[in-house]
């Protein structure tokens, strides 16, 4: 019996069960407190399309063996400023997906340049890339910090009308709010399913998942996977480190702006200081290691991650009126887990 | 044979040009932002009182918590971010002798007492976890204090009044549950300035003597070491500290003469007597075995291992100093402050302490007391000035806001950066040596 148990547990995974047990209790909690089902349902499929990129810009970065990257503060500010100049030089017609397809295309090439120089860094400090990065990814959100109040940005939408600099907050409700939501969303019963949102996370997966399988993506598993082995068997282990970390930095700076189309809004200054810890902890979560992760971690990850948290906040708010416990929840959840995978990845090597 | 000597003897005999330029080289860090912080002192036009008074107030209630990080340098486990979770511990001190309201200094001596085993119980946690994570520290400190934050908010707002029967309406939510957001210290019942008030002198007369004492102890050490023909005598240290401390006597006694505002300046001495007790003890304790261990894991843990050094439980005992200095060293923070923001005091305390003592001069495996209480004064500077300079340089107090906070967050980038850098180029060497044997 406990062989089987055990057996099973190490199938599913310690912490994928134990998040899966507290995502089940929670929905119990929920509907015992007669929560609105309809709304909370769409609430966690929103919000999962709305994370999923964001996760999903961890896969090319542990494939090619640099481990999850903290460094997706990179990546975002490229988004933001993406979507910034779309809508400073008005590119928001619909062909342009009001904005949002003229966001990425302006962001991607930003967003490989930025990559580059940043694997370049990381392929200097081997074995210590998870510290640096998340010190990589302070420093550049709080340089922004600096450009958010210098950079000539004259739209009226985006600066604040007295005083100076850009808002804090950029409403996107007349460019590409929820544009992807909208797109052949319907209900289902009660369940609003964002069509547009979902297929665009899972089109991203699935190309995601068609690199890994080409020439070049075989190639920059194999160099992360065992360096030594990929560098005699004439692989350059150091170039394939950069294209993953290019292709981690492109998937964040989209994953930001599929974030703010979701939420309506773009967030500047302090807010992405920390965006890249719920992605990590997503992708550890379902079941992946800093040394292995597949696109399957990342959907099931963002779902019982983000799920999680969304059914958490009414049922918490509702049972503690005061005080923050499903930030509470989260705190613990996402460093417990990040925790949890710096152990197991053993001791010095 | 005696070409080497020849070499030996030329390396003895290095000139006064290049022992500069060494000093330079190896202090760039400092030096760099001791001339940043002359221009933004300079750019912010602020009032030399303003300047000193808060500067010093600041000086005083962070050293200690920056002098709890060189222990775990010292002993390889990098920089501590885990100090985190030894502020915690000692705001639980505050919190319980708030809670009885044991005011003054017998208050702040009992938060100190009661943090203490809190303290140990956390610093053996974490080194448990930094045990199983050789070579990967620093992060896991970090996520270890965002963790500990987790778990520090839950039994501070959901146990207390649930499982901790705490009704103090002080302390608690009005709704019964959880602690409030911010506790007064200030009242007669609370240990604001418990510390700083039990004996305050001019700032300028206490540095005049202190210079006056160093100057005649360095004097009469260097006499009695020539006299016993003692080799190793440094000159340029010599002439160069006595430089330093005559600067520091002409400036006091300047002040001391002069109409200005600066002599009413005054320094805590018993806050300053704290963290003198500490850097003696940072100092002493490298005398001892237990610090030749420190030291010898900190270089080589491999070798540390094999010459019989029982390295996981000396590191535990280094975070565990750490874990209790980084305690009391929050509660000296807190008394000078005078309000615990419950949820928030602590957040910032490892950034800022390990920015600081980076900015000093210190790495990531090398960490002296003097470095770290430059990098607080440096650090403070900036923090002091660059508001009012960024107003007026750029016309806008928050750019000089915004790159005081890069400083923080950049300063620790590059040195992380550049000691994972250095470790690899050092481990490529070592494969090297190797490969050719």
């Amino acid at each position: 019996m406990m062989e089987i148990f055990n057996k099973i547990i190490k199938r599913i995974g310690l912490p994928r069960l134990i998040i899966s047990l507290l995502f089940a209790v929670i929905w119990i909690a929920a509907i015992l407190l007669d929560q609105p089902m309809g709304l909370l349902a769409s609430d966690v499929i929103r919000r999962f399309g709305m994370f999923g990129v964001l996760s999903l810009a961890m896969v090319p970065a542990i494939q090619c063996g640099t481990g999850p990257n903290f460094a997706l503060p990179v990546g975002i500010i490229c988004g933001l400023l993406g979507t910034l100049i779309t809508i400073e030089f008005g590119l928001t017609s619909p062909i342009l997906g009001y904005g949002f397809i003229s966001s990425i295309i302006i962001s991607i090439p930003l967003a490989i340049l930025s990559g580059w120089a940043y694997g370049l860094l990381l392929n200097k400090i081997k074995g210590s890339e998870m510290l640096v990065a998340t010190y990589t990814g302070f420093s550049i959100v709080s340089f922004f910090q600096i450009g958010w109040v210098t950079l000539p940005f004259q739209h009226p939408e985006m600066r604040w009308p007295i005083g100076k600099g850009l808002r804090v907050t950029v409403s996107l409700a007349s460019t590409f709010g929820e544009v992807l939501n909208k797109l052949w969303g319907f209900y289902l019963g009660k369940v609003y399913i964002p069509t547009g949102l979902l297929l665009f996370f899972l089109g991203s997966c699935f190309v995601v998942w068609l690199f890994a399988r080409s020439k070049a993506g075989i190639e920059m598993s194999a160099a992360g996977a065992n360096p030594k082995f990929a560098a005699a068997s004439g692989i350059n282990v150091d170039k394939n480190r950069i294209i993953g970390t290019i292709l981690s930095t492109i998937l964040g700076a989209i994953g930001v702006i599929v974030y703010s189309l979701s939420f309506g809004f773009l967030q500047l200054y302090l807010a992405p200081l920390y965006m890249a810890f719920p992605a990590v902890a997503a992708v550890l979560i379902g079941g992946a290691s800093t040394s292995k992760v597949t696109i399957s971690h990342v959907i099931i990850g963002t779902f019982l991650f983000q799920g999680l948290l969304t059914v958490a906040l009414p049922v918490a708010n509702q049972m503690f009126p005061e005080g923050n416990l499903s930030e509470m929840l989260r705190t613990i959840v996402q460093n417990g887990i990040i925790l949890y995978a710096l152990t197991k990845m053993g001791g010095e090597s | 044979m005696a070409e080497l000597n020849q070499n030996r003897l030329k390396i003895a005999q290095t000139t006064l040009s290049t022992k500069i330029k060494r000093l330079v080289f190896d202090n760039s860090v400092p030096i760099l932002f001791i001339i940043i912080c002359l221009a933004g002192v300079y750019f912010s036009q602020l009032p030399a009182v303003f300047i000193v008074n808060t500067l010093l107030s600041r000086i005083t209630r962070n050293s200690f918590l920056v002098l709890a990080l060189v222990i775990p340098v010292i002993a390889g486990l990098g920089l501590n971010f885990g100090i985190v979770i030894g502020a915690m511990a000692g705001q639980f001190g505050i919190l319980i002798v708030t809670h009885y309201k044991i005011a003054g200094f017998n208050g702040f001596m009992l938060s100190i007492l009661l943090s203490t085993p809190i303290a140990i119980l956390f610093g053996v946690v974490t080194a448990m976890l930094l045990n199983r994570t050789k070579g990967q520290e620093m992060i896991t400190s970090m996520i270890a204090g965002f963790f500990a934050n987790g778990v520090y908010q839950f039994i501070l707002l959901f146990l207390v009044g649930t499982l901790i029967p705490l009704k103090d309406p002080d302390m608690v939510l009005s709704r019964g549950i959880g602690i409030r957001n911010t506790i007064d210290l200030a009242t007669k019942t609370g240990i604001k300035y418990a510390l700083d008030d039990v004996l305050k002198y001019p700032l300028f007369n206490v540095l005049a003597v202190i210079a006056v004492i160093t100057i005649i102890g360095l004097v009469i050490n260097y006499y009695l070491k020539k006299k016993r023909g003692y080799e190793g005598v440094d000159n340029f240290r010599f002439v160069t500290l006595i430089i330093i401390m005559l600067l520091i006597l002409g400036t006091s006694l300047y002040v001391i003469k002069s109409p200005s505002l600066l002599k009413s300046v005054k320094l805590p001495m018993v806050t300053t007597l704290f963290i003198a007790i500490i850097w003696a003890f940072n100092e002493l304790i490298m005398k001892t075995k237990l610090g030749q261990d420190f030291r010898t894991i900190g270089h080589d843990m491999s070798i540390a291992q094999i010459s019989g050094i029982n390295v996981d439980r000396t590191r535990t005992i280094a975070m565990i100093l750490s874990t209790v200095f980084a305690a009391w060293g929050q509660i000296i923070f807190l008394q000078n402050i005078g309000t615990l923001s419950t949820y928030g005091s602590h957040v910032q305390i490892a950034t800022f302490s390990i920015a600081a003592i980076l900015l000093g001069g210190a790495s990531v495996t090398k960490a002296t007391s003097g470095q770290a209480i430059l990098g607080i004064i440096l650090f403070h500077t900036l923090f002091i000035v660059s508001p009012k300079a960024g107003n007026n340089l750029f016309g806008d107090a928050q750019i000089g806001e915004f790159f005081r906070a890069f400083i923080s967050y950049g300063v620790i980038g590059v040195a992380l950066g550049l000691h994972a850098w250095n470790k690899r180029v050092q481990a490529m060497r070592k494969q090297l040596d190797t490969d050719v044997l």
